[in-house]
Order: structure tokens, then C-alpha cells, then sequence
């Protein structure tokens, strides 16, 4: 808390100015699937609810869903919901203190990406 | 700011004891999900797109309706700890505070309103 050179210190490095590498770009998607996947789950509730309600309300929210752009956001929140949760994985594995060195860093962000494309062909084939 | 010293200016900042807490709570409920999330998917995914009677007479079975239950209340309370932390991260004061609550209130009534679906199916 010392007043030497306050307000007037260097800043971190910006996006703007870095070379996008994998460990930041698979944390940054990390952030935006996590959080964009409300929007499915306000979908897939509404969808419960909807059944829940009565067989007419159920075709109105069934018919959305299962429209071209409701497969459209269903099939991107499927492999956001993939990512988040691989990214999620390597984040508990970091946790343990491990993987921090650079190579296995950079392995395990393709491993995100990888692991999510792979597991929604998977959801998309089986589901 | 001259009178204020150094302490009183970090008083009320936070502390160390109770910084781990939030961190905390993110792991597990995302151990809670890593189990959830993949039987969500194989139970409640294929449902979607189903006759109304079968997706009714699906849900109104026990696993297939606590794997949702647990699924939308965890979801949810993963999501607002997640979406507070990024509304921390982008914006500042009042505008801070009102999308915190905002993203709270939200989270607790799709999880309400899932629950409320649930137990109208099941019973």
C-alpha cells in the first residue's frame, strides 16, 4: 500500500497487443460457453415447463426446439457444454498443481478443443 | 486522502480468510456436474423432439427426473457464482451490483421454474 508511483504503473499487456496462443484462447472460450449456456438451459426449462403444462404448450416449445434455428443453437450449445466441461476437467487437474509446464499447457488446450468437437459428434450422432 | 491511512484504505477490501470460499464452491459444483452433465445429456437429450405422452411418461420416472432436478439446481448455482465472477471481471459500481443481482435472480427462477416442471410431471 505504499504511495511510491501510484496510478502510474505499467499495465499488463493487452488482448490487442498479444499473439493469440492456445492456452488463452481456450481459457477465454472457456468463459464464453460458460457462460452463454444459459441460453439452452432457459430453452430446455422452458421446454420442461412446457410439458409440464399441457400437450398444446408442449407443441409450440417442442416446435421451437426442434426448428432449424433451435437445432442450430441446440447442436453450438451442445459442443459449448462439451468445452466447458473439458475445459472444466483441465481446470481440476490444475488444481492438483499439475500441467503447468508449457508443452503439456499447450497440449492440453488442443485437448480441449479436440475433446469438445469429438464428443459433440458423439452427442450428435447418439442423441 | 491524505488522512487516510494505509490500513483504513485496505479495511473492507477482503481478506484472505474468506477468499478461498468462492473458489471452493465452483470446484465442487463442477464435480458435481462432470458426473451430472454427460448422464443429463444421454437421459434428458434424447428426449427432445419426442411425442408429448412420451416425453411426459419419461420424466415421471425417478432417475430420469432427479438427474434433471439436480442437473438445473447445480447448473444454476454454478452459472450465477460463474457469471458473477465475469460481471466482477467487466464492469464497476452500480452497474456491477445490478447485473450480480440481476444474474442471481434469473439463475434462482429458472431453477425454481424447472423444479416447478419436474415435480408437475412426476406427480
Amino acid at each position: 500500500m505504499a504511495d511510491v508511483n501510484r496510478g502510474n504503473r505499467p499495465l499488463s499487456p493487452h488482448l490487442s497487443i498479444y499473439r493469440p496462443q492456445i492456452q488463452m484462447v481456450s481459457s477465454i472460450l472457456t468463459r464464453i460457453t460458460g457462460n452463454a449456456l444459459i441460453v439452452a438451459s432457459v430453452l430446455v426449462v422452458w421446454w420442461l415447463l412446457a410439458a409440464a403444462t399441457s400437450p398444446g404448450y408442449f407443441a409450440l416449445a417442442d416446435g421451437v426446439l426442434t426448428s432449424w434455428f433451435g437445432d442450430l443453437v441446440l447442436t453450438l450449445s451442445v459442443w459449448a457444454l462439451w468445452y466447458h466441461f473439458v475445459a472444466g476437467l483441465r481446470h481440476l487437474y490444475w488444481d492438483t498443481g499439475r500441467g503447468f509446464d508449457l508443452p503439456t499447457a499447450e497440449r492440453l488446450g488442443w485437448a480441449c478443443v479436440g475433446g469438445s468437437v469429438l464428443l459433440t459428434l458423439l452427442t450428435v450422432a447418439l442423441v | 486522502m491524505a488522512f487516510l491511512t494505509d490500513r483504513k484504505r485496505a479495511q473492507g477490501l477482503g481478506s484472505a480468510k474468506e477468499g478461498t470460499h468462492h473458489f471452493w464452491s465452483m470446484t465442487v459444483s463442477s464435480i458435481a456436474l462432470a458426473i451430472l452433465i454427460p448422464v443429463f445429456v444421454f437421459t434428458i437429450g434424447p428426449m427432445i423432439g419426442q411425442p408429448h405422452a412420451d416425453v411426459v411418461a419419461y420424466l415421471s420416472r425417478p432417475f430420469p427426473a432427479i438427474v434433471a432436478g439436480l442437473t438445473i439446481v447445480v447448473g444454476m448455482l454454478h452459472f450465477k457464482n460463474g457469471a458473477t465472477v465475469m460481471i466482477e471481471d467487466y464492469s464497476r459500481d452500480l452497474t456491477r451490483k445490478v447485473l450480480i443481482v440481476g444474474v442471481t435472480l434469473l439463475s434462482y427462477a429458472v431453477a425454481a421454474t424447472g423444479l416447478f416442471a419436474l415435480a408437475r410431471l412426476a406427480l
